[in-house]
């Protein structure tokens, strides 16, 4: 939609449906694509696991191919599912929504992003059909290795395929991010000044300024090492001696791809983290019908966050060896994000403070991802200090970490959003009582499977070991727990069917959701029929009076007074 | 003199006031068209492109185990019996800064509405990014047939050398390429009269911006390369 000119009006089915312009089509054709790679990802996990808890079990299973497991599921889990479902699902769906404008500012961009997205996740399934299998080279991909025969997909067109997804995916997500960041910048409704904006959209909006600035070093990673796989220039790599004979490289530099690499994936973290936080601030104060506690507040911490996330990344790189003042300088800042991180915890937990909270499903995920994520982020503290990281990093400390903070937090996030806004994509509700047994088993089995974790973790289980039999310093005992992890494991992944069946027969069979069930004052609500028709709005753009945390106003006649009603209208 | 203080408000610079209200008001921050908005933004994630794609360079530059090529050596062109460094890249990037420079007369004709000055000047940039683009062709070639620089290795130096040559300015080349293409549809919109119907130049220049940030990576990749 160029401003000023007419909605673009889709024509026939094919146009309604499948290479819609609607930003709430393109919305829900992202979230579609990307649980059902996610449910790979996850399939992937339980295969690992299998192996870890019952190694020998599965004779199909080798250490080859537990290798490409382990690296399929990280990838596919952090890029290939949550940040396209976060900021291509959620933030195509509430953008324009909660900022009262019609669409993105151009919708034609925006239905290539889905479609290059799409092809993206296409090449990486092909991946696992090629000769030699996709890639087992760890979702770091760090060269030598992940380039030299010997490391599965490294002859083949494994590595090759994975990092040419990748560079299509950075394409897909600079086209959607242009337009999100026009957007907000550009089409708000009347009234809705920047400090006016749900926190979200803020999330949404610096996540996606992260992405636009950090992508660009994974692309130019990825660029360089097909440039060393097929051309064997030698950026990456250093002299190599294989079974006595001296291969064709020499004099390159592999920290340079680590620095690369975490100059996009530590951002990457937080193009998850944010909109999660985001998610949680709408759902903690419209369920526990309270104003978010300091917004202003919880404004500039984001912006904080953002601002810090760039100069972290070498925290994972303190086991390559480093300048100690330089370990210094990423330890010193690592500990400073924890400052406005912190921030927002303790507002939303003073949000909750003498509030009158809803034991609803949005809620009971909202008070999940609070404890999961400050135990995340204490553990994060540790491995912030150069001393305590050496010896942790590449134990099962660190995934226990970062499954607590990146994993399980953004996805409890996400549950909740889903839980949320399903009632505003289907004008029905999700079943409560499958909504909580989803919920309790998601929630205790994740615990259950991570904090053992962070235990054989300090007894110095490796990460990324296909067995850990024959060595000394493993005790018996670990087995034993693996094997509990693993059946955890299976159980909440069962469990995520649930959430399937849910979704399916509730979109028929659900209760009617009327225009506002939860009681929210953001505009998504606000709209003239439910759910949203085309164009969002019908003939009148909403006008927008106040901030969107208005609930329990003194004298208002209901308890939540909505972002467009004026102060004449409350009581 | 007057004695009266001075609120807040007024002792603010008026730019930043400026700058505080555009970031303060609804639904537009930037006074400018979306698809101008759009066009600044990508330039900025693009510029986050080549700084990687340099750093990487400088940062491999400096860590080679073998001692860089002498580039001075290696880009000379050799007209009638003598070497004369950098004459060719000279009169490249002269070309692609005079194409800036009909760039920014283009968009002035453009918000003049001068419909036939605007679509020659284009196309004149355009002719420009050929010429560039060709001559970085006829330069290539001469390194790789001539000289035996291959992206895997050479005879003058580190191995990296050519990989890093070919790969930036490859992508430079690819930009410029780009942008002709780019430009070239304006300029035939412009000369068949679409934007005078819409009564709207702005479109040249978003083309421009684009333009002069191409440019503007090419002086850097020019200093790093051909200088250093
Ligand atoms: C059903 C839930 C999940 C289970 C059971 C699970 C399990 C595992 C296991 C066993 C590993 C291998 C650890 C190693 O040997 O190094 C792993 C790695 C990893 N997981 Fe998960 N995971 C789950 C969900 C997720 C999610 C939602 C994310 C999203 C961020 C995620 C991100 C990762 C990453 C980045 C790695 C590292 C891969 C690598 O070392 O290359 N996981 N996970
Ligand atoms: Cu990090």
């Amino acid at each position: 939609m160029y401003e000023g000119q007419a909605l673009y009006h889709p024509k026939g089915w094919w146009g309604r449906y499948v290479f819609s312009q609607d930003h709430k089509v393109i919305a829900l054709q992202y979230i579609c694509v990307a649980l059902a790679i996610g449910l790979t990802g996850m399939f992937l996990s339980l295969l690992m696991r299998m192996q870890l808890g019952f190694p020998g079990l599965f004779e199909s299973i080798d250490a080859g191919n537990y290798y490409q497991d382990v690296t399929m599921h990280g990838m596919i889990m952090v890029i290939y599912l949550l940040t396209a479902l976060f900021l291509g699902g959620f933030g195509n769906y509430l953008i324009p929504l909660m900022l009262g404008s019609r669409d993105m500012a151009f919708p034609f961009v925006n239905m290539l992003s889905f479609w290059v997205y799409f092809l993206s996740v296409i090449i990486l399934v092909c991946s696992f059909f090629v000769e030699s299998g996709p890639t087992g080279a760890g979702w770091t991909l760090y060269p030598p290795q992940s380039i030299l025969p010997g490391t599965p997909g490294a002859d083949g067109a494994g590595i090759l395929l994975m990092l040419g997804s990748l560079a299509v995916f950075i394409i897909a997500f600079t086209m959607g991010g242009l337009n999100y960041i026009t957007t907000v910048l550009q089409s708000r409704a009347k009234g809705m000044n920047m400090m006016r904006m749900p926190l979200i959209i803020w999330c949404l909006f610096l996540a996606t300024f992260l992405g636009l600035l950090a992508f660009p070093a994974l692309l130019v990673g990825a660029i360089m090492l097909i440039f060393d796989r097929v051309l064997e220039t030698s950026f990456f790599m250093p002299e190599i001696f294989k079974g006595g004979e001296v291969l064709n490289y020499g004099g390159g530099s592999p920290v340079l791809f680590q620095h690369l690499f975490w100059f996009f994936g530590h951002p990457e973290v937080y193009i998850i983290a944010l909109p999660a936080f985001g998610i949680i601030s709408e759902l903690i104060s419209c369920h526990a019908r309270k104003n978010i506690f300091g917004y202003n507040m919880m404004v500039w911490a984001l912006i904080a966050i953002a601002g810090i996330a760039f100069i972290v990344w070498a925290h994972h790189m303190y086991v390559a060896g480093m300048n100690p003042y330089l370990g210094f300088f990423f330890a010193t800042t690592t500990l400073i994000i924890a400052i406005p991180t912190a921030i927002k915890v303790y507002n939303w937990v003073i949000t909750l403070w003498n509030a009158n909270i809803r034991m609803t499903v949005p809620m009971l995920y909202c008070l999940a991802f609070l404890i999961t994520f400050l135990i995340g982020g204490l553990t994060g503290l540790f491995l912030g200090n150069v001393a305590v990281d050496v010896p942790l990093s590449d134990t099962y400390f660190v995934v226990g970490h970062f499954h607590m903070v990146m994993a399980v937090s953004p996805v409890l996030a996400l549950y909740g959003g889903l839980y949320h806004w399903y009632p505003s994509v289907t004008g029905r509700m999700l079943d409560d009582r499958l909504g909580k047994i989803h919920f309790w088993i998601t929630f205790v089995g994740t615990y259950l499977i991570y904090f053992p974790m962070h235990y054989i973790g300090f007894l110095g289980v490796p990460r990324r070991y296909y067995s850990n039999e024959q060595y000394d310093f493993i005790p018996e005992s670990v087995n034993d727990l693996n094997q509990f992890i693993t059946v955890c494991a299976l159980i909440v992944g069962a469990a995520q069917f649930i959430l399937l069946y849910n979704f399916i027969v509730s979109a028929v069979r659900g209760k009617e959701a009327g225009s506002n069930p939860w009681g929210a004052c953001t505009l998504e609500w606000q709209t003239l029929e439910s759910p949203p028709g085309h164009g969002n709005w019908g003939d009148k753009l909403p006008v927008v009076y106040r901030w969107p945390y208005d609930y329990g106003l003194p004298g208002a006649t209901d308890d939540f007074v909505p972002q467009n009603i004026p102060d004449e209208q409350i009581t | 003199m007057s004695s009266q203080p001075v609120s807040f408000e007024e002792s603010v610079p008026d730019n930043l006031k400026g700058l505080v209200s555009d970031w303060s008001s609804d639904v537009q921050t930037f006074k400018v068209r979306w698809s101008k908005a759009m066009m600044w933004i990508f330039l900025v994630s693009d510029t986050f492109i080549f700084g990687s794609f340099l750093s990487a360079y400088m940062a491999v530059r400096l860590t080679t185990t073998e001692p860089w090529p002498n580039t001075s050596e290696v880009f000379a062109l050799h007209v009638g019996g003598a070497d004369i460094p950098l004459l060719l890249i000279a009169i490249m990037t002269f070309i692609l800064i005079s194409s800036s420079g009909t760039m920014a007369m283009a968009v002035t004709s453009g918000y003049k509405k001068q419909r036939v000055r605007t679509g020659v000047l284009i196309l004149l940039t355009a002719l420009g990014g050929v010429a560039f683009v060709g001559m970085q062709m006829f330069e290539w070639s001469k390194l790789i047939f001539e000289e035996g620089i291959r992206p895997w290795g050479n005879d003058f130096g580190a191995d990296q050398f050519g990989g890093f040559f070919f790969m930036i300015t490859g992508f430079h080349g690819l930009h410029v390429s780009i942008g002709v293409i780019y430009l070239t549809t304006i300029a035939v919109r412009v000369l068949q009269g679409r934007y005078d119907r819409l009564d709207d130049y702005q479109i040249v220049e978003v083309a421009g911006l684009y333009w002069h940030f191409v440019d503007l990576v090419w002086i850097f990749i020019f200093a790093f390369f051909y200088l250093w």
